[in-house]
């Protein structure tokens, strides 16, 4: 770890005219963000909107068309970026190695990196699988885990990083209410320890207006609006207010 | 196709330069040696058995018809280890484990195991690659010795026990020892190590560039064994051609 910036703060990311297309189909049409150190920033918006190829951006995961992103001010496609800044990513699908155990799993960076003595390895693994609920299963497979567990595990292996940088795709998808409340107080929790920035993809209104210090609405690959979750809320943009007011009644039966 | 051979070739050299770094990864590659060797050893016993009895008995009675059954020994002895137990081990390899490297780190790509690497800053050549390349560099060559000893006693039995052939053990064997040198076997087996590479390299890449869920897989699985049985066969020829040269 010593050759990372190691100091206990997030980093900013900054997000310029960003493009990209797949097959002929333009995903991002230029976007532009800038997430300040130890933000927690919300990205919301339909699916298929371009949020978790923007994330993918965020992290090196895919080539820009056009435009860059910076992770404190150096561009995160440029060399080096992964070994100076400490970065993680909590998947959708989790992105659990089925070869390994969860245990393995969540240590893998740890062990990689030679960062720690395999016994200490052991115990941090233990602490983050306990910190998301999860106690005893470091022994068993991802595919003896169901798809709520995955996901807490994902975010155990993503918390042993440590991570100045933690972007999640959809984190409280197949979760159920307790363990969704768990996961936003764990981003808090993150956030107030080590004051990482986090940046979250989520459908999840609770999630979002219960967590975020700056939610983005992102719609068919722009940017409609970025502000704080009071703004959002009062913001008349039609796009703005059919995301976050949509809901469902159940019609009462005419007497 | 070129720009697959471009792509393998640049993955190669990123593979060489993680290999001293490869020790961190000894587990594993443990691993893959006992899937690629100790899974593939019956097989390729049972193969090597049968085509070196096959070769006695095909070219056995012509030889003893034209006189020259005496010589039964040496033919069997050179054209297996310098042309059959490598080619044969390689394409038995290329479809059992080329295809299972290709399956297994295909749904890795698919299912953004390997996105996870990444972002965790671990290489995946270096975590994936470089323990499947050792192990085949290792394995294939020992199974191609285990081939062509296996292979030499296969033609051995079929010449001793085929009345048309009735050649004995000891003959078959004094007659191989006279023809077949010690550079013969070595030759095969520069031969397998090249072709494991081959098949290591294409199936990784196939591995990698993996896309699209399990019908991808299934694609980049067919594509991989295609193209390694087609490069080994093409690159058999040519080694060939060059390891002559030192024959003279």
């Amino acid at each position: 770890m010593s050759t990372k910036e190691s100091t206990d703060r997030g980093v900013a990311v900054e997000v310029r005219g960003l493009r990209k297309s797949f097959n002929g189909q333009m995903v991002l049409k230029g976007i532009d963000l800038k997430i300040a150190a130890g933000e927690i920033f919300v990205i919301m918006g339909p699916s298929g909107a371009g949020k978790s190829v923007l994330l993918k951006h965020m992290i090196g995961l895919e080539t820009p068309d056009q435009g860059e992103v910076l992770i404190e001010g150096i561009p995160v496609q440029g060399a080096h970026v992964m070994d100076r800044f400490r970065l993680a990513m909590i998947f959708q699908s989790g992105a659990l190695l089925n070869s390994l155990t969860v245990g393995e799993n969540v240590g893998l960076y740890l062990r990689e990196h030679r960062s720690k003595p395999p016994r200490e390895i052991d115990l941090i693994v233990r602490e983050k699988l306990d910190l998301v609920g999860l106690k005893g299963v470091e022994d068993r497979y991802p595919n003896e885990l169901s798809g709520g567990m995955k996901k807490r595990v994902a975010i155990a292996r993503g918390l042993v990083i440590e991570p100045q940088l933690l972007l999640y795709d959809e984190p409280t998808s197949e979760l159920d209410p307790i363990s969704a409340v768990t996961i936003a107080e764990e981003i808090l929790n993150l956030n107030r320890r080590i004051h990482a920035t986090s940046v979250v993809v989520t459908h999840d209104r609770d999630l979002a207006f219960g967590v975020a210090d700056r939610i983005a609405i992102i719609d068919e690959g722009k940017i409609v609006l970025v502000g704080s979750p009071d703004e959002v809320k009062a913001n008349p943009n039609s796009v703005v207010q059919r995301f976050i007011t949509a809901d469902f009644r159940k019609e009462k039966p005419t007497l | 196709m070129f720009q697959n051979i471009g792509e393998m070739m640049l993955l190669l050299w990123l593979t060489i330069k993680a290999i001293p770094s490869a020790w961190r990864q000894k587990r594993k590659i443990l691993e893959q040696l006992f899937e690629i060797g100790n899974a593939s050893l019956l097989m390729a016993c049972i193969l090597s058995l049968f085509i070196g009895g096959v070769i006695a008995l095909q070219s056995g009675p012509v030889l003893r018809t034209r006189g020259l059954v005496s010589a039964l020994g040496g033919l069997v002895g050179l054209s297996i280890c310098k042309e059959l137990a490598p080619v044969m081990m390689a394409i038995l390899i290329s479809g059992r484990i080329g295809s299972s490297m290709t399956a297994e780190i295909g749904s890795m790509a698919v299912y953004q195991e390997i996105d996870a690497l990444k972002t965790m800053n671990i290489n995946p050549v270096r975590y994936l690659v470089v323990p499947r390349m050792i192990a085949i560099c290792i394995s294939l060559p020992v199974l191609v010795m285990f081939s062509i000893l296996v292979a030499w006693l296969g033609g051995a039995l079929v010449a001793a026990f085929n009345r048309e052939i009735g050649v004995s053990m000891e003959s078959f064997f004094n007659n191989l020892r006279n023809v077949v040198e010690v550079r013969d076997v070595v030759n095969g087996l520069i031969k397998s190590f090249v072709f494991a590479v081959v098949i290591g390299i294409v199936a990784c890449h196939q591995g990698l560039q993996t896309i699209g869920g399990p019908r991808g897989i299934g694609r980049s699985v067919t594509k991989a064994v295609v193209n390694s049985l087609v490069l080994i066969l093409i690159l058999d020829y040519f080694l060939t051609r060059f390891l002559l040269y030192f024959d003279k």
